[in-house]
């Protein structure tokens, strides 16, 4: 893709979804901050610590998977 | 017009309200909140342009700030950090949407402003970008949403992603890449 390309797509891209420009949210939202810092912190998912469990011992049987992970992160 | 010793007062007070932070302090952190939600909310809804996502998020970003109190370094600046914060909110959000649910009907061009109004370009045709643009990886999407479109410094967006202006120039580029070939899949040469 040369600069010409670049310089189209670009302008596309303007073309197609609108700038949000600067905008305020419709309410006051400290009520509802308050209420999150209320809330007890949910404990991680079962699953969750399957999921890492896995993916530490996957890194650990193929150390050069780690520059992929490291990638999509 | 403010004088010196009023400026000289302001940046005191602020000074020591980041250090109540720092501290812990509620009533420190509520009224940083008041401070700064606009602006946060602001930056997470050039990202995520949903209304009611960008509620959610600048929640989950100040909340996250509060747990992260004692990690503050009033050098750097509040807002500076909070949009950092924010901007990771954000990825992680739409890591874990459906791109086809991404973006609200109400930021797409359909009806363009006169000076974007363009009778060559069809609505097939932004529909489909705007669709295609919905489907690039976050981090280019981030990058090329508040270069390109909200049109903001690269050194802004550099700050807010933690990566230098080059590796911003990159990923506007791979999205505009990315979105090339997406649309040429869909028999559209832009």
């Amino acid at each position: 893709m040369n600069g010409n390309d670049e310089d189209r797509m670009e302008q596309l891209l303007k073309r197609a979804i609108l700038p949000v420009g600067s905008s305020e949210p419709e309410r006051d939202l400290w009520p509802a901050m308050s209420r999150r810092m209320e809330k007890r912190p949910a404990a991680p998912p079962w699953f969750d610590w399957v999921l890492a469990g896995g993916v530490a011992i996957f890194v650990v049987a193929f150390p050069a998977a780690i520059p992929v992970f490291l990638y999509y992160l | 017009m403010a004088s010196g010793t009023e400026i000289g007062r302001a940046q005191e007070e602020e000074a020591m309200l980041l250090e109540a932070f720092r501290q812990g302090a509620p009533d420190a952190f509520e009224s940083l909140f008041h401070l700064h939600q606009r602006a946060v909310y602001g930056w997470i809804l050039r990202m995520v342009r949903d209304r009611g996502t960008a509620d959610d998020l600048t929640i989950e970003t100040f909340f996250r700030i509060y747990r992260a109190h004692a990690r503050f370094d009033p050098a750097r600046g509040f807002e500076a950090w909070a949009r950092t914060i924010a901007t990771r909110v954000s990825i992680d959000w739409m890591r874990a949407q459906h791109p086809e649910q991404v973006m609200a009907e109400e930021f797409f061009a359909d009806v363009p402003g006169p000076e974007r109004s363009d009778p060559a370009l069809s609505a097939e045709v932004r529909d489909k970008t705007a669709r295609a643009f919905e489907r690039l990886p976050p981090k280019l999407r981030i990058a090329a949403v508040l270069a390109v479109i909200e049109e903001l410094p690269h050194k802004e967006i550099a700050a807010a992603l933690e990566i230098s202006v080059a590796a911003v120039k990159v990923r506007v580029f791979r999205a505009l890449r990315l979105l090339r070939r997406d649309l040429e899949k869909q028999g559209i040469r832009p």
